[in-house]
């Protein structure tokens, strides 16, 4: 039974991981189109980031704990959001070669995040509770699982209250039913291209300083095996959904765990449960067939 | 007589790679109704589309004497173009307020009283989801995201597609009121609708212009209309999409 | 148009031309392990030596797999992430074969081949039921998982060592440092097949079709012919090229590493198709040529002593290759969108052809 907890907590906890990468990659498809490839180096920077400030400050000590959280989002942020104004609007309704242009930004940043950290992992520091267990239903749970569940639920919150209450939001919804009909109301769209970058760019970044303490170090490629799973996410849950990418993530990260446990194959049962996800349902959970004209 | 509003010289539309709209030239009055018609399939959605810059287009296109066939899209709706597009295309998603509170363009958003008055329904229904709806209060939707702002000129394809003969005259009659105040370049399938509102007209024919002249003068004819619309004034086909 | 320009214009679009441009091609190329031609800063020395060898073999194996890419890609429009696995497949499959089995080394690249027809047509059928960017990540989580069983076999594949060449049922005159020449004629051989085999499926009915879906599925479907169909057969011919490019490229390094398999690999390929001009078969091996000498000579600089030299700014860029290729790529995409091959076809022909480039780019969306 205590393993059964431990393991779903867990899973929960990566599942967690993958939604913050997940709800940015769904996001920007949903309203753009786009694949975005570099998304993981957003993830790997922040990690980067929050990792050079806890090293200063000293990692132990829960205000640069939380400084590094910040910092990771906003470094995240703003990498992405340049990343949109300087290469992905040149390249306006030009899908496939916004997404070359990310393939090459990943290329190029992970080999420069590795000239500068080297391939090494870099280890991390933390609050000494993060790497301390709390008893749950008779299982020992790390701490560091609690403070992944509870900030992926935040920024799913955070998430659903912009786009529901606010104006951007309102244009990000209505652009990832129709794009085209948002521009025929004399809206701008591409202004909402730049805010949902900086929201995925944001979530990616704290998840890289989560990711850091959930497995203990940063290296260049933190990001990039972890977009691999959110891609998967995002198709299980459903191009463009954020709700579909919250469960297929969820879904994803606990199979995992638990396969991984019980057969050692949880990678291997995450990519049939997309195949399975394929074959019966093409477009997704809760992904919707993409009307076109 | 006044300047028209919208000159159209010599716009061409791709789709695809593909000539939908060729050479077009018209103009739209500066007050009432100038109605596009043609058969199936002439080019009068891409015309329209080719006017917003929402498909790729080549041309001439002059708003109340300036040019717009190099603006985006938003600019050009920002200019005081009022778009309804050929199925309506509200947002399934979002509510009937937040539909209508996407399309106020700031101080544009005179038209609120109006757009209340005309669909009551709307009103109503504020809280509801846009793809809740019949198509009916879907067109109405639509409709008033155009009225809701002060426009310079409507644009309004094929409104009353596919609707019940009842709801047909409730759009058609919100169209009269609108045309009292602003010039409307309409495609409409409906005969009868276009007798009732259009006092000009203007046939395209394969992506070009074939007539150009005053509503009655096409409808009256019946042979002309047999010849250039392929229908008979008293009774149209339904379009089958 | 000056006339110039339309009688180039008329040889290069001759049905003939490709082949006779191969012919010469393969003749330059076959002899140069015979010559001693030095290329100061392109080449690591005069062509007859065995380093240099391996390299333009290695150049060779990578046009070949790129043109199996490009008729993924290019002719049917399908954006593909995983193409790695299927010369992973050919790479491993050769490699445990001859490890494992007595058979001869032609025999285990048949067999191999074979395998990874079949692989290829079982996830292409599942892969396939989506399109577009569906497609591409769907095909890199199916790649993921070959690099992952690679990694986690270790009894089979090496694991993280890699495998190495069983030499046992190799013919002997392909064995060995001082016969890398013959291995580059192989290399060359294999290159020209697969080019035929393009070439062949490009004219063919199928071929056709492929491109008619590539650029209005609709329309194909609205014929009564199946565009999946035509979008499996394509992906499974590619994979097979894919794998026979893996076969050779094991036999030429002796071995492989799980590099192999990873996504790098793909994103590699997909650097070397839109640098040489996507939709262009020239293209592709010229792309593969320029990233394979690229790659190797700013490997060759980032650990020179003048790079070391520098301070850390322009030392760390510098030293990383894949940061130059990464940035290089971006620019090229940018500025560039018909590659090498858009770009020479544009000043041969005076025609703007960068909007070909970007309407096909748009249709591999589709």
């Amino acid at each position: 039974m205590s393993t059964v907890v431990l393991l779903a907590v867990t899973g929960l906890g990566l599942g967690a991981l993958y939604f913050l990468v997940a709800s940015g990659l769904s996001l920007i498809y949903g309203l753009m189109g786009v694949l975005n490839f570099a998304h993981g180096s957003f993830l790997t920077l922040g990690a980067f980031a929050g990792f050079e400030l806890t090293r200063r400050l000293g990692g132990d000590s829960w205000p640069a704990f939380v400084a590094s959280l910040v910092l990771g989002a906003a470094v995240g942020a703003v990498a992405a959001a340049l990343t949109e104004l300087l290469l992905i609007r040149r390249l306006y309704e030009r899908h496939i070669e916004q997404v070359l242009v990310t393939v090459g930004l990943s290329l190029a940043t992970v080999a420069l995040f590795e000239g500068i950290w080297g391939s090494d992992p870099s280890y991390v520091t933390a609050p000494a509770w993060l790497g301390e267990t709390t008893q749950l239903l008779g299982a020992r749970i790390p701490n560091d699982r609690f403070v992944l569940i509870g900030a992926a639920a935040l920024v799913l919150l955070g998430i659903v209250a912009f786009l529901r209450f606010t104006r951007f939001g309102l244009i990000i919804r209505a652009g990832v039913e129709n794009r085209a009909m948002v521009t025929a109301l004399g809206i701008d769209v591409r202004r909402a291209f730049t805010v949902v970058f900086a929201i995925g760019g944001t979530a990616a970044g704290l998840g890289g300083v989560l990711a850091s303490h959930y497995f203990g170090y940063v290296s260049p490629h933190l990001g990039g095996s972890l977009l691999i799973f959110a891609f998967i996410v995002t198709v299980i849950g459903g191009l463009g959904s954020l709700a579909g990418a919250a469960i297929a993530s969820v879904a994803v990260g606990v199979l995992q765990q638990f396969a991984n446990f019980y057969w050692g194959v949880g990678d291997l049962v995450v990519v049939l449960l997309l195949a399975g996800v394929l074959l019966l349902r093409p477009a997704g959970i809760l992904g919707k067939k993409k009307v076109q004209a | 007589m006044t300047a028209p509003v919208l000159v159209v010289d010599g716009l061409s539309a791709r789709i695809a790679g593909q000539q939908v709209v060729e050479e077009v030239s018209f103009e739209v009055a500066a007050t009432g109704v100038t109605a596009l018609l043609g058969r199936n399939g002439v080019g009068k959605t891409s015309t329209i589309r080719a006017l917003l810059g929402l498909i790729e287009r080549a041309g001439r296109v002059e708003l109340a004497g300036e040019r717009i066939d190099q603006l985006p899209t938003h600019r050009i709706v920002q200019r005081g173009v009022g778009y309804v597009p050929e199925d309506r295309e509200v947002f399934a998603g979002l509510t009937v307020a937040e539909n209508l509170r996407l399309a106020e363009r700031g101080a544009d958003a005179t038209g609120r009283d109006l757009v209340a008055e005309l669909f009551p329904e709307l009103v109503q229904r504020a809280g509801q989801s846009a793809g809740s709806l019949s198509g009916g209060q879907q067109q109405m939707v639509s409709i008033a995201r155009a009225l809701v702002n002060r426009n310079v000129v409507l644009l309004i394809d094929e409104p009353t597609k596919g609707l019940a003969p009842l709801i047909v005259q409730d759009v058609a009659a919100a169209l009269a009121r609108a045309a009292a105040t602003v010039p409307i370049l309409l495609v409409e399938q409906n005969l009868q609708v276009v007798r009732q509102l259009a006092d000009t007209v203007v046939v395209l024919e394969s992506g070009r212009v074939v007539h150009r002249g005053p509503a009655a003068g096409l409808l009256d004819d019946d042979a002309l209309t047999t010849r250039l619309l392929g229908v008979h004034t008293e009774r149209e086909t339904e379009d089958g999409r | 148009m000056s006339a110039p320009a339309t009688r180039i214009r008329r040889l290069t679009g001759a049905a003939w031309f490709p082949f006779a441009l191969m012919v010469v091609f393969a003749g330059v190329a076959a002899v140069l392990p015979l010559l001693a031609i030095d290329i100061p800063g392109v080449l690591p020395g005069p062509s007859y030596l065995p380093g240099t060898l391996q390299l333009l073999a290695l150049c060779l194996v990578f046009s070949a797999l790129a043109l199996s890419y490009h008729l993924l890609f290019g002719t049917a429009g399908m954006l593909s992430f995983g193409h790695a696995l299927y010369f992973a497949v050919g790479a491993y499959g050769v490699g445990i074969l001859l490890q494992r089995t007595e058979l001869p080394l032609a025999a285990a690249i048949a067999t191999t081949v074979a395998l990874a027809t079949v692989v290829a047509l079982a996830l292409g059928a599942v892969s396939l039921r989506v399109a577009g960017i569906s497609f591409a990540m769907v095909t890199l989580a199916f790649a993921q998982a070959g690099s992952v069983l690679v990694r986690r076999n270790a009894w089979i594949t090496g694991g993280e060592e890699g495998l190495r060449l069983d030499t046992d049922n190799v013919p002997d005159f392909l064995v060995g440092v001082l016969n890398t020449r013959n291995v580059y004629w192989l290399a060359l051989a294999v290159l020209v097949l697969v080019f035929l085999v393009v070439i062949w499926f490009e004219r063919s009915r199928a071929g056709h079709v492929a491109v008619a879906t590539r650029e209005n599925e609709t329309r194909v479907r609205v014929l009564g012919i199946r565009p999946f169909t035509i979008k499996l057969m394509t992906f499974v011919i590619a994979s097979a090229l894919a794998a026979l490019s893996g076969t050779i490229y094991f036999v030429l390094q002796s071995g492989t590493t799980p590099r192999a398999t990873s996504a790098d690999l793909t994103l590699s390929l997909l650097v070397i198709v839109v640098l040489g001009g996507v939709g262009a078969r020239w293209g592709a091996i010229v792309g593969a040529f320029a990233y394979t000498l690229l790659d190797q000579r700013l490997t060759a600089l980032a650990s020179s002593d003048a790079v070391a030299a520098l301070p850390d700014v322009l030392r760390i860029p510098l030293s990383e290759p894949l940061f130059l290729l990464g940035t290089l790529f971006i620019l090229v995409v940018l500025f560039l969108p018909g590659g090498i091959a858009g770009t020479v076809r544009r000043a041969a022909t005076g025609r703007r052809t960068s909007r070909d480039a970007r309407e096909r780019l748009e249709e591999a969306e589709r």
